[in-house]
Order: structure tokens, then sequence, then C-alpha cells
């Protein structure tokens, strides 16, 4: 184990765990600025007792999210300084705006929203909900046009070993960058989807609280409705981009071995990175990752044999992510589906109920796999084709690196456990039963 | 102007407002087992902080991703040098901030007690790390041509270094004790009164040592003996903090406040303007050293990011204040009674 490999297990696990809060933040935001409005549009009762609850949820995921983030801005510096210095012109910038247009908003709103209640009228209370959640999303486009510029550089020349910003219309026009951000917010919005419509579907199994959760899980599942179709179809954007301009992740997120036109696409496959091919395939259709690829059958695609080793991702862990979130991104929608018929008899559909509560975890794991897959098949690099994962680590000993990774560990265990335990809680607990204050 | 130098000023702006606006909220933290004398009186003091502390904190992060979009070589080189000690900040910051919201979520005194001890513990850390932090940019640290650091976190534990983590505490406890004299009434508001009256003579004995220290462990002064001029910062930064007592022993504790924070920017900007062109000194050898012109960014970058700046700061600013002024006055028991209060 040296620095380098601590490092990364570091950087891998602290960005993994935040955001293990950061969809709920995204998606449920909009939900509960949705259910406020709702509020203030028809003076109803349920919809601030909806809005109190899920914001309670709300605010404890908001709390570790936002101090998991932290490390992310500081972790740049500490443990990739070369990366840092390589790339701060460009990265720096994009993390600078990210603070300054929506961190700001996003945390001097929500202090203003906790603490408000009595201090704004209805319908500013409710516009600072909106504001939190704009505000957040656009974080999320701030930071993820950073993460495409390492996966797609573009708009910058290199000059004294440095890369150096020539044109910052094409750093934020960055067609990866775009991709990327509809299949995050979609995949975050979904998420929240998934979190509201299981929780409500506790209670309604419960039989309680029966008129707020039967509208929390309709509004959920609009949300989860659109969202699942949409992050499949603009997935599906997303890996033909891919396939263009990140051939080395393509070939290894599908265990491509043999540049070929009607090139296979294999359901499952270990692959044999010494060997060069796959010990076993299965499911094997010849033609499909063409057709996926470049939308024709008959198009040429690269194998990992044509791409240097050293410039080869990890390939097994590269194929299992991207594998396992797309089965469950194909999932998703036939679960929304299905609830959309049974959205006027939830309390008649106990077994669907159940499969929703339970399944509240799966599109967590499906939000990292992704993550795996964008990052991991990005590798040996990290700004693809310019700098290599190695070349980038900070020069700190081996030990400051262990003790702190042990430290996240400790750490961010303990909070994780508790702030899940309390989001159980209260989520369990249900709204609270006398009016509002 | 000189895209570098103005960068230089406003990377320093944004320390100056992250101190005079966190700091409070540090100092408060650290006098919360030393004024709280019951249950509400601890919940009336972070909930005093409740609105304000989560965008106050955002001011480091901006800080921070200045330094890195317009000095990148700074951020590298100050991230990865000061590894240890920014990574127990970090693990402060990341505690205090679940400690708020994670404090009144179960009813049991053992619970609470565990986030009690964590609110002072993890405000306490970081006003005395930020202190050794910048004393030690103030003094210069080894690093090399290559600006590798050749020290380890016992190295900033040097006799300057915590002198400037003592003078960020006093700072931060006396600002910290006049925004409870604003937030507070009644016995709890009295006590803290008086702590900044107790506070106040160690803090003035601490910064005029530390000014004197700066002396002999820095080259701070010489940008100010070439412009005398400059002195006038300093002069303006002592009168602030005289002016903190008078306001004080007079009760005008909105205005003691103020000049709390005009003494805590004023200090920033005593070091900033000590540092220029300097961003982190080597003690090495000076030519290692890392400055405004030899660690930022291209000129299109800082164009770019200036523009930001200037136009979302005083927008920031703006609706900054608006939140400090919708919440002012006293913390009441309508307050604590809120859903989410803390």
């Amino acid at each position: 184990m040296n620095t380098l490999m601590l490092s990364r297990l570091q950087f891998a696990s602290t960005t993994m765990f935040h955001f293990l809060f950061v969809p709920l933040t995204l998606g449920l935001s909009i939900m509960v600025a949705y259910m406020e409005t709702r509020y203030v549009q028809t003076g109803d009762e349920k919809y601030l007792r909806m809005t109190k609850f899920w914001g309670k949820l709300f605010l404890i995921n908001f709390a570790v999210g936002v101090v998991t983030g932290i490390t992310l801005e500081f972790q740049f510096g500490t443990n990739w300084s070369g990366y840092s210095a390589y790339v701060g012109d460009v990265f720096g910038s994009l993390l600078a705006i990210e603070a300054a247009l929506a961190f700001f908003l996003e945390s001097t709103m929500i202090g203003v929203w906790v603490f408000g209640w009595k201090r704004l009228s209805k319908k500013a209370h409710a516009t600072v909900m909106w504001l939190v959640a704009g505000a957040s999303n656009v974080s999320a486009i701030w930071i993820l046009t950073a993460n495409a510029w390492m996966q797609h550089p573009v708009g910058f020349t290199m000059r004294d070993g440095r890369a150096e910003l020539v044109s910052f219309l094409q750093v934020i026009t960055n067609k990866f960058a775009l991709l990327t951000i509809l299949h995050t917010i979609g995949a975050a919005v979904l998420l929240s989807a998934f979190f509201v419509m299981g929780i409500s579907a506790y209670h309604l199994l419960k039989k309680q609280h029966r008129e707020i959760f039967t509208t929390s899980f309709r509004i959920g599942l609009v949300f989860g409705l659109v969202a699942s179709v949409f992050t499949v179809i603009n997935g599906d954007w997303h890996a033909v981009h891919v396939t263009q301009v990140q051939p080395a992740k393509l070939a290894a997120m599908e265990a491509h071995w043999e540049t070929t036109t009607r090139a296979p696409i294999h359901l499952f496959a270990i692959p044999d990175e010494a060997a060069e091919k796959n010990r076993v395939q299965i499911g094997s259709i010849p033609g499909v990752l063409s057709f996926l690829g470049h939308h024709n059958m008959d198009a040429e695609v690269i194998g990992l044999r044509d791409i240097p080793r050293d410039e080869r991702p990890p390939v097994l862990p590269t194929f299992l992510s991207f594998r396992i979130m797309v089965a469950l991104g194909t999932l998703f929608p036939l679960l929304m589906i299905i609830g959309w018929f049974k959205r006027n008899k939830l309390e008649e559909s106990p077994t669907y109920l159940k499969i929703m509560m339970w399944s509240i975890p799966l599109p967590y794991l499906a939000i990292q796999m992704g993550w795996l897959l964008a990052e991991i098949g990005r590798q040996p690099w990290i700004v693809y084709g310019l700098m290599r994962t190695s070349d980038a680590v900070s020069p700190v000993s081996t030990l400051q690196v262990a003790t702190t990774l042990g430290g996240f560990f400790v750490v961010y265990g303990l909070l994780g456990a508790l702030g899940f335990y309390l989001i159980a809680t209260n989520a369990k607990k249900g709204p609270a039963l006398a009016p509002a204050a | 102007m000189d895209l570098q130098v103005t960068w230089f000023f406003l990377w320093g702006l944004l320390w100056a407002v992250f101190f005079m606006t966190d700091g409070f909220d540090f100092g408060v933290g650290a006098l919360y087992p030393f004024l709280a004398k019951s249950e509400r009186d601890k919940r009336v003091m972070i909930n005093s902080l409740g609105p304000m502390w989560d965008g106050n904190e955002v001011w480091l992060l901006t800080a921070g991703g200045v330094t890195f979009a317009a000095f990148p070589k700074v951020y590298a080189v100050m991230f990865s040098s000061l590894y240890s000690a920014l990574m127990l900040l970090l693990f402060a910051l990341i505690i205090r901030g679940v400690s708020f919201e994670f404090r009144g979520k179960i009813d049991d005194p053992r619970w609470t007690k565990l986030w009690d001890g964590c609110i002072f513990i993890c405000s306490a850390l970081p006003a005395i790390l930020f202190g050794v932090a910048f004393a030690n940019i103030f003094k210069g640290i080894p690093i090399d041509a290559q600006g590798i650091y050749h020290g380890n976190l016992l190295t900033l534990l040097n006799p300057y270094g915590l002198l400037g983590g003592v003078l960020f505490l006093m700072l931060f406890l006396v600002h910290g004790a006049l925004w409870l004299a604003n937030k507070t009434d009644g016995d709890l508001q009295k006590r803290a009164v008086a702590a900044a009256g107790k506070l106040w003579p160690v803090l003035l004995v601490v910064a005029v040592a530390f000014l004197a220290a700066s002396k002999f462990a820095t080259g701070l002064y010489d940008n100010y003996i070439a412009h005398p001029a400059l002195f006038l910062v300093i002069a303006a930064t002592v009168a602030a903090l005289l002016a903190t007592r008078l306001l004080m022993a007079r009760g005008d504790y909105f205005k003691a406040f103020l000049a709390s924070a005009t003494t805590i920017g004023g200090a920033t900007f005593y070091g900033v303007i000590g540092l220029f062109p300097n961003m982190l000194p080597s003690t090495i050898r000076p030519y290692f050293s890392l400055t405004a012109y030899n660690a930022s960014s291209s000129p299109l970058t800082l164009k770019i990011m200036l523009t930001v700046v200037v136009l979302f700061i005083p927008l920031v600013i703006g609706y900054q204040l608006w939140a400090y002024r919708l919440f002012w006055g006293k913390v009441t028991d309508e307050d604590l009674s809120g859903d989410y209060a803390y």
C-alpha cells in the first residue's frame, strides 16, 4: 500500500459517501418546495404537514451531505496537489464558481427556511425552498462540468507543463458535461422519488396518515415516472458520446476485446486481462454493441486489444458496475409504470407497496455503480488522455494518508449510521399530529 | 490594476470575511460549556447561530476555491504541506456541522452530552488551527524548489504558530461573546458581557505580543517600513480593538460587535499586506517562495473569475446581510419552540 493507492481509496470512498446524501438533497428539495407551494396555493393543512415531515428528513440528510462535501474541496489540494497545480486554471475556476454562485445561496437560504417560518410570509417562505432547490442543482451543474472536463478536456492548451484555459465557453458547453448533468439530476430525482414512495408505502401498509402518504406517494410517482424514463433515455445518449470520446471506457464497460464491425454485446462476462479475452462470455448478441454505440450495426467498435495496455481501465469493475446500473435502470421505469396503474388503489396493492418500500436502497446502489463506472472507467487517466492518476498525487507520507483514511472510515461510518438511523426513525414516526406551528 | 495584485487582495478579503463571520460561530461554540448553565441556555446559544453558521462557513469554501482557481500552485502546495493540520480542521468542521442538527434528535442526556462536547471541541479546535496555519503562512514554511514540504504537523506548532493559534482563539471568543450579548437576554446575556469583558484584556495582551513577535519571526513589517502609510492599517485595527472595549463599557453591544468584526478583518489584512507579494514564503530559500506572480493562473482565468466575483459576491453579501437583518434580535422562547429549532 502506497500513498497513491491510499489516496485513491480515500478519494473514492469519501466521494461515494458524499454521494449517498447528495441525490436526495437535489431531488427532495424540489419535491418539498412543490409541496409547500401547494400549501400556499390551496391553504390545505395537509400540504403543510407534508412539507414539514419530508422537510425534517431532508434536513438530516442535508446536514451530512454538506459536511462531507467540504472534504472533497480540501482533498483536491491535500491528496492530489499534482493534479491541482496542473489543472487549477480550468478545474479550480469551476469549483470557485460553484461556491460563489451556488453554495452561498443554498447554505444561506436553508438557514432562512429552517428558522424563518414565522418571520416570512407563506409565499416568501416557499420561495426560499425553491431557492435552496435551485441552488443545489446549480451547484451540481458546476461540479459535474468540472468532472466532465476531466473526462473530456476541452477549451484549453498546454503551457509550461500546465493546462491553461483558452475558452471558458467551450468548457461550459462541453457536450460531456450536458449529458452528465442531465443523467445525474435525473438519477437524483429518481432516488428521491423512491425515497418518498418507499416511506409513504410503509405508512400506507400500516394504514396510518393515509391522506398525507397517498398524496406523497403520488407526487413521488409523477417525479419518479418522468425521471426513470428520462434517465434511461439520456443514459443512452451518454453512452453513445462515451463511445466517441472515451473508447477505452466503452471497450472496458462492455468487455469488448476485438475491434470489429457488428460488435456483439455480452450480457455477462468475466474478463481475463492477461490473455486479452473473456474467460466467460454469456448471452452474446452480435451487432448490438455497434448499434448501441453508433446506431449502426455495421459500425466499428474499438476493442481493448487496440488500446495500449497501460491505457486500459480495470475491465471487471468497469464492466460489472455498468451492468448493475443498467439492470437497475431498466427495473426502475417498470416499477413506476406499475405504480401509475395502481395509483388510485394503492391500499389494495400491499405487495406493490412492500416492493416499493424495500426498493429504497436500489437507486442508491445504481447511482454508486454509475459513478464507479464513470471514474474507474476513466483510469489510468485523471484527465482523460492528458494526465495519469499516478502522476497527480501529493508528496505526503503513506502514514499520513493511512491515518486520515482510517479516520474517515471511523467518522463517516458513525455519521452514516447515525444519519440513516435518524432518517429511518423519523420517517417511521410520521408527521406531527397537532396542527403545524 | 494588475490582475494578480487584484486577486491577491480579493483572496485576502475572502479570508477576512470568513473570519469575521464564522469566527463568531467558533467563538460561541468555544464558550458553550462556560456560559450555558441550563438546557435552555445551550439551546439559545446554538439557535443564535442556527440561521447563519452554514452560510458563514461557505466563505471558507470560497476562499479555498479561489485559492485553487487563482493561485493553483499555492492551493496545491499549501493544502498538501499543511495536510495533517487541514485534515484535523476538516474533521472538526464535519463533526461541528452535524452536531447542531443531530443534538436535539434523541431525547437522551447521554446523546445530548456527546454532541455538546463535540460542539465545544469542534469550535475551539478550528479557531486554534486557523491561527496556527496563518501564523505559519506569515512566517513561512520549509518548502523546496518543487514545493515539497520538509516538515510535519509539529513543525507548525512552533512558538509563533502557537501564538497565532491563541490570538485567533481570543479574537473569536470575544467576537462570539459579543454576538451573544446581542442575541441573548437575562442572565445568559449578563454572563456573555462579563466574559467579553474578562477576555478582552487577554486578547489585547496576546495581540500586542503577536505584533511584536511578528517583527522577529516574520518579514511582515518589510512592506510597512517600505510604505509607512500602510501602518495606518495596523493603527486602524488597534483602534477597532480599543473601540470594542469602549463600546462594550457603554453597553452598545451592536457597535462593539461591529468593532470586533473590524478588528478581525483588520488583523487578517495586517498579515495579508505584510505578506505581499508572497503567498507561501519558503524558509529554506526566499526564492522558493510562492508569490502572487509565480503561482497564479493564466490571465484569462483571472479575468473570468474576476467577472464572476464582481458580479456575484456583492449579491451574496446583500442576501447574507438581509438574512442577518431578518433574524436580528434576541432568541426567544417562540424561536426555541419552532419545529426545526436546534
